[in-house]
């Protein structure tokens, strides 16, 4: 295996477009270094990005944030501006693992691992994330929501990588939330998740993201359950409504965490909370 | 076979260099080629905290870490904490509450409340349950060791003061 540790995204874009066999990004490694360990993948190249000052930043800009892709979990939470601008995508963020893992961890490995119950990817989703991704000579911006395409899937082409997450700047009274369900209180995988961004003007929603994970093969936006809450005050007629639109988007696997009905019932009740704890962070009264 | 690369690091403070294979893990390194043995292998997959080291200042399991990846970086195990043969107020307080039995756990234990203790002085109960809840102990039920960092925090607190 052959290690190296570029300084900046277009080497890694040239080391890893020039690999025949099989070739990853490191970033946290916290998937990565546990499937080489199991056998599951053995790469001829690992293109370490955390030598890359664009990678292991965030920026703040005019429009908003610019996180780098081997940036941490811990160092969202540092982060003032972010966590009080998007609160629910860094407390999403945080969820994963322990505070071990939350050392390395990042936001674009949990994207790019693919897994449907990836508790970072339906707050980025909600939030209006977008993926900048890098390929050979060519660099495009997409919204977070076409990255993956199935169960350990993504749209990224051999020798494209992530080299960011932007967030916008939240329009005033925005708040957004991430709850998920869990078996156990902590260091568990979700059953459902769900992050909801919304912005309120004189109490009423004039706009929203309702995005699930865990309940469908990738994290799935529910525009119903968005539409549910537009125009309410987020009565309980409005949260009825949120919560059945969530709850028939479901399309989920039973497995030992949760059986599909109960993912499915979960997934509509996560949804009220999650709103509620959103329009309270946007400045509505409770 | 994997190509082998020339590290060249800081471990508690000192200047190492050990030669690694690319896919060795960083706790393999400080164990096999270091000769830092209190950094433990539990699980090996980020699940236990046996192996908890610092990398320049960020708490981190060194079973999920290349060995490779810890060049120019700064490392911290379990040896650093010991100050001129004195032990660490958190070490002492381990011993005081019994805070474990068979030790595997231990180290990582000591570092990961290090950690906290850095971040957070005065930390709650549930404050300290949440920073070591990636710390598995199969022997003690947690309780002890609870206690044993609250009575450091509370010890180092007050030398700060003085």
């Amino acid at each position: 295996m052959r290690y190296e540790s570029p300084a900046t995204t277009k080497e890694a874009v040239a080391l890893l477009a020039k690999e025949k066999g099989e070739a990853h990004v490191l970033a946290g490694g916290t998937d990565l270094l546990v499937r080489m360990k199991s056998g599951l993948t053995e790469p001829a190249l690992v293109v370490d990005i955390k030598r890359i000052p664009d990678m292991t930043t965030i920026k703040t800009t005019q429009s908003g944030f610019k996180i780098g892709a081997a940036v941490s979990g811990a160092q969202l939470s540092d982060h003032k501006a972010l966590c009080k601008a998007w609160p629910g995508v860094v407390e999403a963020t945080n969820l994963i693992g322990s505070d071990q893992i939350q050392g390395r961890a990042t936001m674009v490995g949990n994207l790019c691992n693919a897994s449907p119950a990836a508790d970072s990817v339906p707050a980025m989703i909600a939030a209006g994330a977008k993926a900048v991704i890098v390929g050979k000579g060519k660099r495009r911006t997409v919204p977070v929501e076409k990255v993956v395409t199935g169960p350990g899937t993504t749209s990224l082409k051999r020798g494209e990588v992530i080299e960011a997450i932007t967030l916008p700047k939240p329009a005033k009274r925005t708040g957004d939330a991430y709850l998920r369900f869990t078996p156990r209180t902590e260091m568990d995988i979700a059953v459902v998740g769900v992050g909801i961004s919304l912005s309120i003007e004189r109490g009423v929603v004039k706009k929203a993201k309702v995005c699930l994970g865990a309940v469908a093969p990738t994290a799935i936006v529910v525009p119903g359950a968005a539409r549910a809450l537009v125009g309410s005050k987020l009565d309980d007629k409005a949260l009825d409504k949120l919560a059945a639109a969530c709850s028939r988007a479901c399309n989920p696997i039973d497995d030992k965490r949760g059986t599909a009905a109960y993912r499915t019932r979960v997934a509509g009740v996560l949804a009220r909370r999650a709103a509620k704890i959103a329009y309270q962070r946007a400045g509505g009264a409770a | 076979m994997s190509d082998a690369v020339l590290v060249t690091t800081k471990v508690n403070g000192d200047v190492v260099e050990y030669a690694c294979p690319t896919d060795e893990v960083l706790l393999d390194s400080l164990r096999d080629r270091v000769g830092l043995t209190g950094v433990k292998e539990g699980c090996g997959t980020g699940d236990c905290g046996a192996c908890s080291v610092t990398i320049d200042g960020q708490l981190v399991c060194a079973c999920l870490v290349l060995g490779v990846e810890a060049d120019g970086r700064e490392i911290g195990t379990v040896e650093g904490m010991a100050e001129e043969g004195e032990l660490h107020p958190l070490q002492q307080k381990f011993i005081e509450h019994a805070a474990l039995q068979c030790g595997i756990c231990t180290p990582g234990f000591l570092v990961a409340a290090k950690a906290l203790l850095d971040k957070n002085p005065k930390p709650s109960e549930n404050e300290i349950r949440y920073a070591l809840a990636g710390n598995l102990c199969r022997c003690t039920g947690y309780d002890k060791i609870i206690r044993a960092v609250q009575d450091a925090a509370k010890d180092m607190r007050k030398s700060r003061k003085r």
